[in-house]
């Protein structure tokens, strides 16, 4: 795999998007396809990072962030969006805006065929949920997706998730 | 007849929670926030007098610790205080290590444990067998973590947990009586009266000026 060394870096204008959007805390269970956005999360003296033992807790994390007056969002990979099915209750009772950014795993030239189950019911478990989904597949659209997304949680009060493709993520190989 | 469980080589209480409720909530003077668990640890603490300050989490279980974090992170000259019942935190222990890992200081955790899923009909939880509470808390690296031995050491160590710069958790053996009252239910009440409560939004009224 080839690093595309000139190609747009998109996790840093998800960065910026967050710095503009007035995030303040990040709750995140990690993921390789976030590694670079948590990274300068966690550089940034402005920003609480909260590295979280299982998703659900990011929609709790993220509903008292906004009940203190502060604006949350959630990173995960696919497989963590099963274990928020219950707790995104929270978010749809008490109309809590809630941002989520989800790494995917299961679709595009996956090599681990475990990732598939859960990855192909990401978008259906998402729009169930009541969050509107916003899919990036190419660099060049994830920061306008972004900051739609941004404007539906905040500015509506309601729930997205930004689905960021394995296949803008890249393929990921099996090094040993 | 008050009884006792030896936890340890320490004797402890088993109290009572609707009055250990009422107890907590005279002992805070600077609107404290509370964050409170599903069932009835709810029930009692609504019953013990309405404040502005507690949010009530009638959702899933397990959870309201978390919240409360979110909470002491957004506002760190207030103090939190998260409240859940022993089988709600069982179902989320992770979340002890996440908020042990967190620098935040300004949040309290009480648990109430009667050892039962008391409002789905008392069967026994694993706190009735083998599970202590204060144990995982302190293995998760709250190092305040304790239990309240009486309704007064319940008192003198809230209050020091309130006035200290360390994140606590008191656990407290609490008897089955039933809940004192229901809380009120709709949910973006509850929430608009919570952050109200805490100052972050101004009371929105309708009525003609």
């Amino acid at each position: 795999m080839n690093a595309p060394a000139a190609a747009i870096d998109w996790p840093d204008q998800l960065y910026a998007t967050l710095k503009r959007a007035g995030i303040r805390q990040v709750g995140y269970v990690p993921d390789a396809g976030h590694a670079r956005l948590i990274d300068r999360v966690r550089a940034d003296p402005d920003i609480h990072d909260v590295v979280l033992t299982t998703e659900e807790e990011g929609i709790a994390l993220a509903a008292g962030a906004w009940l203190g007056g502060q604006r949350a969002v959630l990173l995960m990979q696919s497989s963590g969006v099963g274990n928020c099915i219950n707790m995104l209750s929270l978010a749809r009772s008490c109309r809590f805006p809630l941002l989520m950014m989800i790494t995917m795993r299961g679709e595009w030239e996956e090599f681990n065929p475990w990732q598939q189950p859960m990855g192909s019911i990401v978008e259906p478990v998402m729009k169930l949920s009541e969050a509107e989904v916003y899919r990036a597949t190419r660099p060049e659209e994830v920061e306008g997706l972004a900051e739609r997304a941004v404007q539906h949680v905040f500015g509506d009060e309601r729930i997205a998730a930004l689905i960021l493709s394995q296949q803008l993520i890249g393929k990921k190989v099996w090094v040993k | 007849m008050t009884q006792t469980i030896t936890i340890g080589n320490v004797p402890v209480q088993v109290m009572n929670r609707f009055d250990l409720s009422q107890r907590l909530v005279r002992l805070l003077k600077n609107d404290e926030a509370i964050v409170a668990g599903i069932g009835n640890t709810n029930f009692d603490l609504w019953a013990a007098g309405r404040r502005p300050q507690n949010f009530y989490m009638l959702g899933s279980m397990g959870l309201a610790f978390p919240i409360a974090l979110g909470v002491a992170i957004a506002q760190p000259q207030r103090h939190v205080i998260g409240l859940e019942g022993d089988g709600s935190l069982l179902m989320q222990l992770g979340a002890l290590a996440t908020i042990a890992a967190h620098k935040a200081r300004n949040l309290t955790m009480i648990v109430w444990d009667n050892q039962s899923y008391q409002i789905t009909g008392s069967q026994p939880t694993a706190t009735a067998g083998v599970a202590d509470i204060v144990d995982v808390a302190r293995g998760c690296g709250i190092k305040q973590s304790l239990w309240a031995r009486s309704p007064e050491d319940f008192e003198a160590q809230v209050t020091k947990a309130i006035a200290g710069g360390e994140k606590t958790l008191i656990a407290a053996k609490t008897d089955n009586d039933q809940p004192h009252g229901q809380t009120h239910r709709d949910p973006v009440l509850i929430r608009e009266n919570f952050m109200q409560g805490l100052g972050v939004r101004s009371a929105t009224t309708f009525a003609a000026d």
